[in-house]
Formats: structure tokens, sequence, C-alpha cells
């Protein structure tokens, strides 16, 4: 795709920061030991809540989770903030942003034990940021400005 | 924009070479961030252990000693209580067991079942029950047998003797050890008889209803030798092992003021216990009930809800107040008061009752410079948790744990201008089955913990404590110690919840004469 040089620069600085925030919420799960997003699953409201809470109450299942979400947040960052496998690494950011909204979205009549930082209404920042990864999804940027132009030079060239 | 370029690689040229390792530099920039970050956080940490001098390792389960040696039990008065303490024992009523079976078929988050097949065998046979109401007997003698824990569907006979009478009970030859579950106008002589009958002895809380029966029976349980644990399964909660050393190491600095409550808001929790419609004179031995104590004609209300009366109960005072002291006993060791002024009245559940159903006691310990305050309603569910003040800091403690400094402390004065503590967040908490207590704990964590999101674990999976208090209570038989709530700790609970007690009836200032050991 062909972009002016100010689309592409907006476009590439949304990419970085979203991946910052992805390296950074996973780093910060990484390096706690205690970490685990029992409390978060169990926290769930609306009607996908029993499935969150069936993947806390088993501790075999919750572990797999814990590791998928703690390494997928990294990987993605990464992937975001270098550009490499750039698609790959958007289309997990949005399924994993999906499942953080399906289980607690901000819904009238569904209160969280969890405080939120912000006041919202169906409308929360992480389908925002998940929207901006759809964004990011159809206008790429990987192959331009990014290791994606080394990775997937033959095949695109 | 890339259409000119030669496609070999290695030979891009240096401004596309550039485009394709354009974010190194902002992974460049986040590591030199997250790297001050964890510096800074490190930093603040050690500052905090250091000053604060706190193990941060969760308290271990001793182990069991050996169990090798059978202990034969009875069970004296098997109803709601009684029966969740033979529970604990491993003697689980069938008909319950089923439902929480068929409960976790539809549910597999509903984990009760499968937490009672993973308590401990204790390696104790129930040999004798004694209930005088016979539906009760009669699910407690299948709780006998019922010792793998089975329901309604499998294939088994009581084992247990039923006795009608608690001192037949008490002459057997095959029972080392009761358990006592009756109304509190029992406790007292029954456990005098067991005493010296040679039975070591476990009774429910509140040790006694009356004064001068208190004396009597600490007097039998010494002179005996037997092993006593009273009910108070608060001292197996994990999170007061904690606010113990926290408070032994001076965290909240000088302690002023304890203040504890109950706040229940229902039927249930104001005593008006379900009647059981099969009930009758026909089979509740009434007379037996009441014994010397009262000579009130049959009554159904009476024998269901006893806690709502004088005659059998101390009302909030020996249900209630005795768990909340009993929890600030155990971390403080704080005895009995110097005097204890108390309040209250029927104000909500006017359904002729005597105790009252909003009730105020303070405590007052000059020696200590320090007062206990208990307050509590069966008409509002407002939380209201135990606080413990100081000067340099107070401690929220239920289940989970949390310190606060103090905006005006002496001792941290100098760390919140530096900006190391930060008064808005919690100085210190612990969620049990953590792995590690933090300092420095984010809000969210301790909303968490504040709203008892998290379970309860002991070695990593969630137990009752009324299991542990009664396992603790067998070790100590077996090893020949002394459990954690013995008759020493069941004096001063006893003397405390009777001064508060006298205090409301009389409407006065009780006082409490430490070298004649009377009230006055």
């Amino acid at each position: 795709m062909r972009y002016s040089k100010w689309q592409l620069r907006a476009l590439v600085i949304l990419r970085v920061f979203i991946g910052w925030h992805f390296l950074y919420e996973g780093m910060v799960k990484l390096i706690d030991p205690d970490w685990s997003s029992i409390g978060y699953l169990l926290d769930s409201q609306w009607i996908f809540a029993g499935f969150f809470h069936s993947l806390a109450a088993n501790p075999g299942v919750l572990s797999v989770v814990d590791f998928l979400n703690v390494w997928g947040l990294v990987l993605i960052g990464l992937g975001l903030i270098l550009g490499s496998f750039t698609r790959i690494a958007t289309l997990g950011g949005i399924i994993l942003l999906a499942f953080y909204y399906l289980s607690h979205p901000p819904f009238l009549n569904l209160e969280y034990a969890l405080p939120g930082e912000g006041a919202y209404l169906i409308i929360n920042k992480t389908l925002i940021e998940l929207i901006a990864l759809w964004v990011l999804l159809l206008f790429p940027t990987g192959k331009q400005i990014g290791l994606d132009m080394f990775i997937f030079r033959r095949k695109n060239v | 924009m890339e259409k000119d370029k030669d496609p070999l690689i290695g030979s891009m040229d240096r401004r596309n070479m550039l485009k394709g390792l354009a974010g190194i530099p902002f992974l460049g920039a986040f590591a030199i961030g997250w790297w001050r970050k964890r510096r800074k956080d490190h930093y603040l940490k050690n500052v905090f252990l250091q000053e604060l001098d706190i193990d941060s390792s969760a308290p271990e389960i001793p182990a069991s000693p050996p169990k090798d040696r059978v202990i034969r039990l009875g069970i004296i008065g098997a109803g709601g209580r009684g029966s969740h303490l033979l529970r604990g024992a491993g003697f689980a009523d069938p008909e319950l067991i089923q439902r929480w079976k068929e409960a976790s078929a539809l549910d597999r988050g509903d984990k009760r079942y499968e937490d009672y097949l993973a308590q401990e065998d204790l390696n104790v046979e129930l040999n004798g029950v004694c209930d005088i109401y016979d539906v009760r007997a009669e699910k407690a003698l299948w709780a006998s047998g019922n010792i793998k824990r089975e329901g309604t569907d499998a294939d088994f006979l009581p084992k247990a003797k039923r006795y009608h009478t608690y001192q037949e009970l008490l002459a057997a030859d095959d029972i080392d050890a009761v358990i006592i579950g009756t109304p509190d106008h029992w406790h007292a002589q029954m456990t005098i008889d067991a005493a010296k009958a040679g039975k070591h002895v476990y009774v429910e809380k509140g040790m006694t209803r009356l004064l001068d029966e208190t004396y009597d029976m600490v007097a039998a349980v010494k002179e005996s030798g037997i092993c006593f644990q009273l009910g108070h399964q608060g001292r197996q909660t994990e999170s007061y092992i904690k606010a113990k050393e926290a408070i032994d190491k001076g965290l909240l600095g000088k302690i002023n003021l304890i203040e504890v409550c109950t706040n229940r808001n229902t039927p249930n929790g104001a005593w008006q216990y379900k009647i059981d419609e099969e009930a009758g004179p026909h089979n509740i031995d009434w007379e037996q009930f009441q014994g010397p104590y009262s000579d009130h004609p049959f009554s159904l209300e009476r024998f269901f809800r006893w806690r709502c009366w004088w005659d059998y109960g101390t009302g909030l005072s020996g249900d209630l107040f005795t768990h909340e002291y009993d929890a600030i006993n155990q971390i403080m060791g704080l005895g009995i008061p110097n005097s204890v002024a108390s309040s209250g009245g029927i104000y909500f559940f006017k359904d002729g009752r005597e105790v009252p159903d909003v009730w105020q006691v303070a405590c007052e310990y000059p020696d200590r410079d320090l007062t206990l305050l208990y307050s509590a309603s069966l008409a509002s569910s407002r939380d209201r948790g135990k606080v413990i003040m100081g000067h340099d800091g107070h401690m929220e403690l239920g289940n989970s744990l949390t310190v606060w400094p103090d905006r005006d402390s002496t001792r941290f004065k100098k760390m919140i201008s530096q900006g190391i503590i930060d008064p808005q967040r919690p100085l210190y908490s612990y969620v049990p089955g953590k792995k590690n207590v933090d300092a420095v704990t984010s809000a969210t964590e301790a909303y968490f913990a504040g709203r008892g999101l998290l379970y309860t674990y002991r070695g990593g999976r969630r137990v009752d404590t009324t299991h542990l208090h009664v396992k603790e209570w067998f070790d100590a038989i077996r090893t020949g110690t002394q459990p954690s709530c013995n008759i020493d700790q069941g004096f001063e609970e006893a003397i405390t919840a009777q001064m508060a007690l006298i205090g409301y009836r009389q409407n006065r200032v009780v006082f409490w004469d430490a070298e004649k050991q009377k009230i006055v």
C-alpha cells in the first residue's frame, strides 16, 4: 500500500505505541512471581462469564492461560514495535483484546470488583485499542518500516 | 517507494536499512525506561522491607504427628454446629454430601465436594452419639458410618451407638474424647463431667453461660489434665498469624484503639433458625434440654432458637463477641480487661426474644493503654471488619490483611516526605494463598483482598478452619500438648464475655480484680 510520508509516520507511531503498551503489560506480569489472571477471570461478567470462570477453576488450564497471556503480550509488543511478523502480531493483539473486552464489557448493569481507571459506557479503551489494531491490519506498515522488510523481502519484491 | 531497489539480500542501501530497523530505538527507549522503573521499585522495596523488618513468607501448616493411635470420639449435641464439627473430624451427613455431589455435577466451579474429599483423614472413630432430638441423632448415626464420605447412594451402616443421656455416653469405655455442641447452658456441666470421666473435650463457644460455672469448669479441666479445646476456629485463620507478626514488630506504632464488629442482616443471622416440621414433644426430650436451668413449658421456638433467651445462652456476647475478642486476644494477648461497659437493646427483631440485637461493648486496658471496642448489629449488613489503630498506621483485618501508614505518623514522617511511603497506599498487605507478602501493594490488589475474592488456602488448597481446629485438638491429644485455644485462653474469653453480659444486664460498669481473680 502506498502512503504519503505523514500517513506512514502516523501509522507507524500508532503501531509502536500500541506495541509498547503490550510489551510493558507483558513484562510487568512476567517479572511478578505472584501474578496470575485468576482474579481477573473470576471477576468476569456477562454471557461469557461462565467460560472465563471455568478457565480460572482449573489450576492446569489457568497456568496455560497465564503463560499464553504473558508471552502473548510480550511477543505481540515486540512484533509491533519492531515491525516483525506484524500481521500475526496485530491479529494476535486483536484476539487478546477481544478476550479482555468480552470478559469485562462495560455494559449497564454489570458491576465489577476490580476498579476501572476511567468511566465508560459500552466503549472502553480496550475496545478502542482493538479497533486501532484493526486499522493497522488494514493499513499495514511492517514491510515499509520494520523488520518485515527483511523477513518478507523475497516474496514481496 | 521501493520499486527501484536491488532485490539481492545484502545490497540494500543505507536508507532502507534504517527503515527496517526503525523499531530498534523505540525498543532501546523502552529498555531504559524499564530499567529505571525497576531500579526505583527495587530501591523502594528494599528500603521498605529493611525499615519494616518483615518476614515475607507465608505461614506453614505444622506437620501432623504420627496418627497410628485411633482416637475414639463421641458427640454430645449434633445440631447445626455439632454436625459441622463432625464433618471437620471426617464424619459427614450423607444427605449433605449427596447435595454437594449433585451441585458439583451441575456446576464444575462448585468445589465443596472435591475439597471435602481432599480433607485429611484424622484416624478417628465416631463411637457414640447423644442428641435429645431423634432426627439429629439419627443423622449423626448415619454420619458415623460414612467413613468414605459418600452420598445417600452409597451402601454403609451407622457405626456409633446412640445414647439417650450424655452421662451414659461419658461412661462408655470405647470413647476417649467428646465434642460438645449443645446450647451454652450445658457447656460447663458437661465439660466438668467429661473431665471427671477422663474424656478429652472440644466444646463450642461461648464457653459458659454463667459466671460461677466458669470457675468450676476451669478447675475441673485443670485437675483432670484432659486435653481441652474451645471452639474458636478463628485460631486457624492464616491472616491472624501474619497480623501477629506485623504487630509484634511494631509496624502500627503505639496501638491505642481496636474496633471489632458483627454485622448481619438476615433472620438466620439473628438466630431465627428454621423450625423442623417433624419436630415435637414426641421426638425431643424437653426435660433433658432444660435440665436444672429452667422450667419453661415445651416450646419449639425455644428449642430451635435457643440463642434468643437468657435461659440457654448469652446472645451476642457468647455467640459473636467471643469470636472477635478471641481473634484479637490471640494476636495481641490482651487477656481480661480492667473494665467493661456495654449497652444496646432489642431494636429490630421484636419477636419475643430477651437478648439484644444491637449491642456495644467497650473494654478498657489501662495497662496496655488501649480500648477494645465491639459493636454489633443483627439488622444491617454493612461490613466493618476489624481495625487495629496505632499512631504510625492502622491494620484492616479479615481473611486478608492490609496495613495503612498514618499520614501523621512520627516514625514514617521522613519516608512520607521523601515519597518512599504514600499514605494513600497500603504499607503492607497479606492475601492468603499468595506466595509472598507484598510491600507497596497495588491499589487493585488491596481492593481485591478486601472484597475477599481470593480463596483462603493452606498448603495450596482451600481448607475449612473448623477442620483445622478439630485436627489441632486431635494432634494435641496424641502428643500430650496444649491446643491453641486451651482452658487458659478459654477462661479469658469466658470472663470477658461474662463482664460484658453482666454490664448489660445490670446496667453498670464491671471491673476485674486481677489479684482476687473476681469480677467486681
